[in-house]
């Protein structure tokens, strides 16, 4: 994991989901844009798939369970896209908030991978 | 207009089911990781978020599915899960020898911004909201929009 990578995805994430919430709330049905920030979310995801996998070669190792971060990161790699499927399937606002949700589950998701990276003694 | 798909997946109650779905997932993934990683270390913690992770996607599936039985079992499931996070939190606060490990309802649903409180009660009342008779289907509900 890379400190700056991972703050700036989080970032995007937390802008992702409230703009889906929002927009959803406002009536919307999904659009390039909820659709797009959450593919964008996405492919961030796999950036960090492959950062995650190469780090250690570098000597840039997880502090805390590496089992653990594996877990969440897959998981969190599986929302996003099932929220676009669902977006595109079901064409109504609600889908457009599931976006933001799925999109804020992420952040959260990253935050806590950080902290097993990070911060983490054990 | 009456639709043959149940009545509990229409409007914001698809959010509610995909909420429901989230935190399946995040349980799942929480009890296969501590199953693999070390199940001895606290076994009764480590069972109760293999139980909890099967009744959020049972829970998920009775919202989705129409009918009589589905609408029972989402009761059963939703209650059961109440009951957990109440029982469970008082527990974790009290005897937190008990529950060395977290889980998903170990203080209330701390680890999981006490959505794991906040989502039965919603739960509970959508579903009374939503009583399993043949209604028009969901007049005020526009689906586009």
């Amino acid at each position: 994991m890379i400190e700056w990578l991972t703050w700036a995805q989080i970032a995007v994430a937390v802008v992702a989901g409230l703009l889906g919430v929002a927009l959803g709330l406002l009536g919307r049905t999904p659009n390039d844009l909820t659709m797009g920030a959450t593919a964008l979310v996405t492919m961030l995801l796999v950036v960090q798939v492959v950062v995650s996998l190469l780090a250690p070669v570098f000597g840039n190792t997880a502090t805390g369970s590496a089992l653990e971060f594996w877990v969440y990161l897959v998981t969190a790699l599986l929302i996003p896209p099932l929220a676009i499927v669902w977006g595109l399937v079901d064409r109504t606002r609600w889908s457009t908030v599931i976006l933001g949700v799925a999109n804020l589950a992420v952040a959260v998701m990253l935050y806590r991978m950080y902290q097993i990276w990070f911060v983490q003694v054990a | 207009m009456t639709t043959t798909t149940s009545s509990r997946s229409t409007g914001v109650g698809r959010v509610l089911i995909a909420v429901y779905g989230l935190l399946a997932l995040a349980a799942t993934g929480r009890s296969v990781f501590q199953l693999l990683d070390d199940f001895e270390r606290a076994p009764v913690a480590y069972a109760l978020s293999a139980l909890a992770a099967v009744v959020y996607i049972l829970a998920t599936v009775a919202l989705i599915m129409p009918g009589d039985v589905w609408y029972r079992v989402a009761w059963i499931t939703i209650g059961f899960e109440f009951l957990g996070v109440l029982v469970v939190g008082l527990l974790s606060i009290f005897d937190p020898v008990l529950f060395p490990a977290k889980t998903v309802w170990s203080m209330f649903g701390r680890g999981y911004g006490f959505v794991p409180l906040v989502l039965p009660i919603l739960g509970m009342l959508w579903l009374y909201r939503h009583r399993a008779r043949v209604t028009p289907a969901a007049v005020s509900e526009s689906p586009a929009v």
